[in-house]
């Protein structure tokens, strides 16, 4: 295993192959030239270049609609660029569908996993092709296949297991296992690293190494600036549609490419001062909670938030944050437990508790502000009063005053700053950081004793992130209690003054953000707690749920 | 891949033109069906015409349809905004004549105005009922108001039958039917206030329905509970998280959509024929669904609507005595061929609609691939 050069590998020779004919040329494996892609108006790609070189890792970074997504899709044969012209390997070629991307060698594997969940590894790396009519022989070479691209590249996994018992890792690197088994060569990854603990991050980096010093190349989506720097040889900055500059990615730092990114300089950091924790507000006590199957998601969890401080819960996805965040705010049913705001109980059964719970004082940025917060169909103003419509501000008696409502919806949007300033805009046409200000208004503006927020600026642009992070130590700094969950264990590390960290269902560690490192939160993350008892036999007794 | 992002019409496109293309089609299609029996299409569009608005009888007789239409249609409009497809509308006018039958036979010697509100009450009860009970199963237990609402209608025939032939059927009378109300008791002809109508079943019912039209608009867009109604409707979860209790809104949604169809037995029993007959309904309660389809559940849209389908009814019967050659079955097929068109197949011309306003209008397209860049962007 730990001679990474197996003789006789085509791709390891093909570079010397290709450089016979022309030294420039030979070094690419993607050549767009002046690609330009309009929707009506919208002009998503303007005149692009980019080059990547044969066996590296490019990283393509820019904010959401900045023009990455679409300039992929017109590689991998999604959409057909206007203009322009693709190389692959130098020659040029006219990509029609993504057959013929994977037939020219280039595999994509996207955010959102496509396997089926009741079917094994292998089955699902053969799914969708089968070489013949019976399954048998098919799935018999793909063994084989497996097992050398096991030893190559060290993906090792077992080609039986059922996808929905691996974990989330795993499961990523059955995608990339399908793209190298339809004879990918350029790999494009999708922000993969969403899903993962860090440690399965780390793993996935170093099996991105592994195919980069075998001869693939990456091109690897992400907002995660610390990932560029971390992995990538190359990385390219988009803007509003266009390349803004391609840069080597030992010669550049995190702050360059924001302001890149944004045009403007940004604070990557949050700033703050140390908190000063009052009375206990938010006190949960014993909690535990089933998700819509009947699993117990949440098991037997204590914590308080105290006024004045930030509590981040820090976990994979997937480890009971959703659940534990809507049992808290009143959307689910608790199996057992007792929530306390300000000591006294909440009660949060019925399909109207959270009505009950904000009128008690506790106010909730959901994690999906597009299934929960916001009813993209409604106008603006709608949804700047959803699940405050009651309050006497709106109308006297069965009436709605919606001249009223839309009175403080305008107000709300100026001290925001949200964009475009209508309240009359059906909210789907808002871009999700100022979606997520629509929520964050709505709640932060009723004044609530506790805000409990989940994924603060999941999907929100660089620049919005910033407004948001300081909004919420705003409201830390006037007293407040204030719950964050986040997957980004980096926005956790910033913004709380105090981490839990969630496995699995339950609080399995506490960590201050000034001295805890990120291995330390990493390893908690997936279990392992350095506790010298009972932690590991109930870690080993727990299949990681995805 | 990117001809699947297409751009909402906008909202005159979509509440105007569509339906009129649809209809248009539906009167190609059906001109072609007479054409192919031999018989002029031009002349049958003409009888349909006169027949439904030629004179006040013929007027009075379309509005006389058009009342039962605006109830069933607001039924299935109400509904809708909350999500629910209540297809109960037939089974809850038809038992809803029990509840009116109830009040009007012991009241029938009082002054109509003074039995009318009450025999409202009791027919959106009854009906409302009828609507609840599928409104609790879907709330509570999680059945689908589709599949009840339907079974519904069958139970509601059930009932009906039985009831009219062993409780409200006097003795010694042969046909399955209630005693008739006193005339004290009837609601007045509209013929009464205005001449033109002549002695048409159009009556004073008709002003409740526009009433009703006017009450559901109010309630739609200006009210906190039409407000959470709308909202459930769009989105459960979000309803879910602001604490609106989505079991509450489904039962009442369910009961006010179940009274509304029940105003139809207000209107046929002491509008119209004024005792309890068997299949009054006539599937006005189907006719409401194509009604709130075409009308895009809009009061106003509902009231064009049932007015085109009361015309429908009564100018088809009349196409039969104007033209021999085209038997009643004719006249079904047509208006089914507008109910298909209109109703079942309503977004037939829509993408091709959408097509054409992004061409001409680039703007258009631009702002729905924003639009789609944002939803699945974020």
């Amino acid at each position: 295993m730990s001679s990474d050069t197996p003789m006789g590998d085509p791709i390891a020779q093909r570079p010397q192959v290709a450089a016979a004919s022309s030294a420039a040329a030979s070094d690419l494996a993607i050549e767009l030239i002046g690609i330009n892609k309009r929707f009506g108006a919208v002009h998503a790609n303007k005149d692009i270049d980019l080059q990547v070189r044969r066996g590296t890792v490019h990283g393509i970074v820019g904010e959401n609609g900045a023009g990455k997504s679409t300039l992929m899709s017109i590689l991998y044969g999604f959409y057909t660029a206007d203009s322009g012209e693709i190389r692959v390997n130098g020659t040029p070629h006219a990509i029609t569908d993504s057959r013929h991307a994977l037939a020219l060698g280039i595999g994509m594997v996207h955010q959102h996993f496509m396997l089926v969940d009741n079917f094994s590894i292998l089955e699902n790396v053969v799914l969708g092709a089968e070489d013949s009519a019976m399954l048998g022989p098919s799935l018999d070479r793909a063994r084989k296949e497996l097992t050398r691209l096991a030893k190559e590249y060290r993906l090792d996994v077992n080609p039986d297991a059922i996808i929905e018992d691996v974990s989330v890792g795993t499961q990523q690197r059955v995608e990339i296992l399908k793209a190298l088994y339809r004879g990918a060569d350029v790999l494009i990854l999708d922000e993969p690293t969403g899903v993962l603990t860090p440690a399965e991050a780390d793993d996935l980096f170093r099996v991105l190494r592994t195919l980069r010093d075998q001869g693939k190349t990456i091109i690897l989506i992400t907002h995660k600036l610390r990932e560029i720097m971390a992995i990538t040889d190359y990385v390219s900055v988009m803007r509003q549609g266009a390349m803004v500059d391609t840069l080597k990615t030992s010669e550049t730092n995190p702050e360059q490419l924001a302001e890149l990114m944004v045009g403007r300089r940004v604070l990557l950091r949050v700033e703050k001062t140390a908190a000063k924790p009052g009375d206990t507000f938010l006190s949960v006590e014993n909690l535990v909670v089933k998700d819509d199957l009947g699993v117990t998601r949440v098991k037997d969890v204590s914590f308080t938030v105290r006024a004045g401080e930030i509590v981040g819960i820090a976990g994979v996805a997937g480890n009971g944050q959703s659940e534990l965040l809507e049992s808290i705010s009143g959307m689910r049913d608790q199996t057992s437990g007792i929530v306390r705001l300000k000591g006294t109980p909440l009660s949060l059964e019925g399909d109207d508790g959270a009505h009950r719970a904000r009128k008690a004082g506790l106010a909730h940025v959901p994690e999906d502000r597009q299934r929960m917060g916001l009813i993209t169909a409604f106008e603006e103003w709608e949804n700047a009063m959803l699940g405050y419509e009651d309050d006497p501000a709106y109308g006297k008696g069965i009436i709605l005053d919606s001249a009223a409502a839309q009175a403080e919806a305008r107000e709300r949007i100026k001290k925001f700053d949200i964009r475009p300033a209508n309240e009359r805009l059906k909210t789907a046409n808002f871009s999700g950081g100022n979606q997520q200000k629509i929520v964050l208004a709505r709640e932060m503006e009723r004044n609530p004793d506790v805000l409990i927020v989940g994924q603060p600026t999941r999907g929100v642009d660089i620049g919005a992130i910033e407004f948001i992070h300081n909004q919420i130590i705003k409201m830390r700094d006037a007293g407040k209690a204030i719950l964050v969950v986040s997957v980004e264990l980096d926005e956790i590390r910033s913004l709380a003054d105090r981490i839990l960290v969630m496995f699995d269902g339950q609080i399995v560690g506490e960590a201050d953000p000034a001295t805890a490192t990120e291995g330390e939160l990493g390893l908690m993350m997936a279990g392992v707690t350095d506790k010298k008892a009972a932690a590991p036999a109930r870690v080993a007794a727990q299949g990681q749920g995805s | 891949m990117s001809s699947a992002i297409l751009k909402p019409l906008p909202r005159w496109a979509d509440v105007v033109l569509l339906p009129i293309l649809n209809l248009a089609l539906a009167f190609i299609v059906s001109g072609l069906v007479v054409l192919a029996i031999g018989q002029d299409p031009l002349a049958a569009l003409n009888a349909i015409v006169t027949g439904a608005f030629g004179n006040g009888y013929n007027f009075g007789y379309t509005l006389y349809y058009s009342t039962n239409f605006m109830f069933t249609g607001l039924a299935v409009a109400v509904a809708a905004h909350a999500g629910l497809f209540n297809i109960g509308g037939n089974g809850q006018a038809y038992i809803a004549g029990l509840g009116v039958i109830a009040v009007a036979l012991p009241l029938q010697f009082l002054p109509w105005w003074i039995t009318f509100p009450i025999a409202i009450v009791a027919g959106a009860a009854v009906g409302g009922l009828w609507g609840f009970i599928p409104g609790w199963l879907q709330a509570k237990r999680g059945s689908h108001v589709v599949i009840t609402t339907i079974m519904f209608n069958f139970i509601a025939a059930a009932i009906m039958v039985y009831m009219v032939v062993n409780v409200l059927k006097p003795a010694g009378i042969l046909a399955p039917e209630s005693a008739m109300i006193a005339p004290e008791g009837r609601m007045p002809k509209l013929g009464a206030f205005i001449p033109w109508f002549k002695n048409t079943d159009v009556n004073f019912t008709l002003v409740l329905a526009l009433v009703c039209l006017v009450g559901a608009y109010i309630l739609i867009w200006h009210t906190r509970f039409g407000f959470a109604m709308r909202a459930l409707g769009q989105n459960p979860t979000a309803t879910r998280y602001a604490g609106m209790s989505n079991s509450r809104i489904i039962m009442i949604v369910m009961t006010m959509s179940g009274a509304l169809a029940g105003m139809v037995a207000v209107n046929q029993v002491v509008g119209v024929q004024y005792r309890l007959v068997l299949d009054y309904v006539a599937d006005a309660g189907f006719v409401g669904i194509a009604v709130a389809l075409m009308g895009r559940n809009h009061p106003v849209g509902i009231l064009l609507a049932a007015v085109l389908f009361g015309a429908l009814y009564q100018g088809g019967n009349e196409l039969q005595y104007v033209i021999p050659g085209l038997s009643k079955e004719m006249v079904v097929v047509i208006q089914a061929l507008v109910i298909l068109f209109t109703g079942a197949m309503e977004g037939l011309f829509r993408p091709g609609l959408q097509r054409i306003f992004m061409t001409l209008s680039p703007q258009q397209k631009a702002g729905a691939i924003e639009a789609n860049s944002v939803k699945s962007g974020s």
